[in-house]
């Protein structure tokens, strides 16, 4: 009996698991998509695991992660601390697990267990060639209006959705607004120019 | 209108007689919705065969511009999701921001935190049950309820200085301390919120036109609830006692007593009784809280501490010289700034400079203050989290409130998603409608507590 979530996936989904990461007490899963679906039902129907509520599903868009032109560069050493103030703890260091140039998107999913009280964090990295994904409608009912707001805003394919369309935005909208190369200031036809 | 009254409505057809379904459109703009939502409905007489939620009406790209500004100039924005209770959606956001940048803040802001979330949860309970109430016709109700919610806004307001656009939490603490006689308002507050809250309930519990209305209408089970990922006082009444600050306590709420109401029925009425109780357990929360809330001398770091010399020069250069001799520097700061000035402000910030900015004193009176103030202040300086990720997930009024960040390493957010509470409930919603009479959608909506600012962002 896997007591963890992660362990689960380690010892069953070995060939599933592209990375995994614990930080700020926080546990993830890089999962190939392939097998994503049958990750997620594992971990909904295994007893000791049982993550009954998808919390959330969204998606990250990694073009130009890091390479933010604005930022400052800051200093290696940091300066030292006054005396009032406690020395940090050994600082955790995060990785991605994937490659940026490689796969560009993350489907992010947040599971929640409400038997034993855990959280999982699921990545699904998606390359720009094929924006596919199962689709969780199967597993969870309340991934259906989620997975409409990733392909709404992110253009995430989830295959196996009953009525894939958008959702905040109106139908004749055109790209997706969430992606980083998306200008913050674009018009459209029926928002009009600007002024 | 029970099932079973339902289908003895739904009569057949008498043969050779052609029926067909009507579609009704409620919104965007309609009396009983509550904000800018679409419903389409499809009828069987008067029983709700289809429905479906068309959302989006208030769509403002709260992810999109997020990633434009710093991590502080995110705030302003939170305080528009849940504009009913914004102090604890900024709150939320700070939490993903302090986890992501390994910082604590002090017990004293932590209680602050506390009181200013269940306040806002009170006015939150208050304005959904207010409303619905009303649009079941008990409209003294609403103004019974609006009448107290405008007391706790007058209690908010004496401490952040706005009723609605609040704006009051930072990464690392919050804007100002509360204000002096804050804990004997505000329990006097409560005082008359009770009373309220007993008239309103002797108005409303046992009336037989609001039970009529209410119960047995709206049925969700808790699984079938859990499976939508619905949580807070809509699946509370469902029977499942999940409450965020029961399973996974943030802040102070470990150290505090509270029950978590729960339903049995998960029809209207049983969220109604939810967050009636819930609103009692909240004011025990802040009455708690204003008795264990520390207070302290100001300068608490200066007492019984022997100061090094560098240590000294250094915080003689911040200014910082209460301890060993009479302020050279006399800076008069604006009335506004009540409350976050020196003293004030190391009680409710946490000691990281990477973070909080410095009182104003120090910003106007000394180079290292001005300095750190710039650093904090000038675009590509700011706030700057070590790449990473974290959720935080905090109770909101509507249920589950998580704030997902990721930082790239740089002075802007690379990614903000919220996870609105009302978003899983609204997609849940066509199939709550379904089987119940057209009149029943405006009290199952108003159980929902849509809110169109997190539904939208």
């Amino acid at each position: 009996m896997p007591d963890s979530p992660l362990e689960l996936i380690q010892e069953r989904f070995s060939d599933a698991l592209l990375s995994s990461v614990s930080y700020r007490a926080q546990d993830t899963a890089v999962i190939r998509r392939e097998r994503l679906l049958d990750v997620a039902r594992s971990l909904k129907e295994e007893a000791s695991i049982a993550f009954d509520v998808l919390m959330d599903l969204s998606c990250v868009d990694y073009l130009r992660f890091g390479k933010s032109k604005t930022s400052a560069p800051t200093l290696a050493t940091p300066s030292p601390l006054p005396y009032f103030m406690k020395p940090k703890p050994s600082t955790e260091t995060w990785k991605r697990g994937v490659s940026n140039d490689e796969y560009r998107f993350d489907v992010v999913y947040h599971l929640y267990s409400t038997v034993h009280g855990h959280r999982l964090r699921l990545r699904v990295p998606v390359a720009m060639a094929s924006l596919e994904v199962p689709s969780l409608t199967g597993l969870w009912a309340g991934a259906n209006w989620f997975e409409r707001e990733a392909w709404d805003l992110f253009g995430i394919v989830f295959k196996g959705h009953p009525d894939l369309r958008r959702i905040l935005l109106y139908e004749e909208f055109k790209g997706h607004p969430l992606r980083k190369d998306y200008p913050i200031n674009k018009r459209q036809p029926l928002i009009g120019p600007l002024n | 209108m029970t099932q079973a009254v339902s289908s003895a409505i739904i009569q057949a057809p008498a043969p050779g007689v052609e029926t067909r379904h009507m579609f009704v459109n409620m919104g965007p703009s309609h009396p009983a919705m509550h904000g800018i939502v679409q419903l389409i409905v499809q009828l069987d007489g008067e029983i709700v065969v289809k429905a479906d939620a068309e959302i989006g009406y208030l769509h403002r790209c709260f992810e999109k511009e997020s990633e434009r500004g710093q991590y502080n100039a995110v705030i302003p924005y939170t305080d528009r999701l849940n504009y009913v209770s914004p102090l604890i959606n900024n709150f939320g956001f700070c939490l993903a921001v302090e986890r992501l940048l390994d910082i604590e803040v002090t017990e004293r802001c932590q209680y602050i935190r506390v009181i200013m979330s269940e306040l806002s949860r009170l006015t939150d309970h208050l304005t959904c049950v207010g409303a619905s109430a009303m649009e079941v016709g008990a409209f003294t109700v609403f103004l019974y309820m609006m009448k107290a919610r405008e007391w706790l806004y007058e209690v908010i307001e004496s401490v952040v200085g706005a009723r609605l656009t609040i704006s009051y939490g930072r990464v690392g603490g919050v804007k100002a301390d509360l204000p002096k006689e804050f804990s004997d308002r505000t329990l006097k507050v409560l005082e008359d919120v009770r009373k309220v809250l007993l008239e309103c309930d002797a108005l409303l519990t046992r009336n037989r036109i609001f039970l009529d209305r209410m119960q047995g209408t709206g049925i969700i089970t808790g699984e079938r609830a859990l499976n939508f990922g619905i949580t807070g006082p809509f699946l509370r009444g469902s029977g499942v006692a999940l409450d965020v600050r029961k399973a996974e306590p943030y802040f102070v709420y470990d150290r505090i007593q509270f029950d978590v109401p729960t339903g049995r029925h998960g029809d209207n009425y049983d969220r109604y009784l939810v967050r009636m109780e819930e609103m009692e357990q909240s004011m025990r929360i802040v009455e708690q809280a204003l008795d264990q809330i520390p207070g302290g001398s100001l300068n608490i770091d200066y007492e019984g501490n022997v100061i090094p010399a560098s240590v000294m020069v250094d915080e003689a250069k911040m200014g910082r010289v209460a301890g060993f001799k009479s302020p050279q520097v006399h800076v008069k700061p604006d009335p506004t700034l009540w409350g976050s000035t020196r003293g004030f402000h190391e009680r409710i910030n946490a000691p990281e400079k990477r973070a909080v900015l410095p009182p104003k004193e120090d910003t106007y009176g000394n180079i290292e203050g001005l300095m750190h103030h710039f650093k904090l202040i000038m675009i590509g300086h700011g706030i700057k989290p070590p790449q990473g990720e974290y959720y935080s997930a905090v109770e909101g009024a509507n249920g589950e409130l998580g704030f997902y960040v990721v930082s790239d390493g740089s002075d802007r957010p690379f990614r903000v998603r919220v996870r609105p509470p009302c978003f899983a409930i609204m997609s849940a919603l066509s199939e709550l409608l379904v089987g119940d009479t057209l009149a029943d959608i405006v009290p199952t909506f108003g159980s929902v507590n849509m809110i169109g600012g997190e539904l939208d962002r």
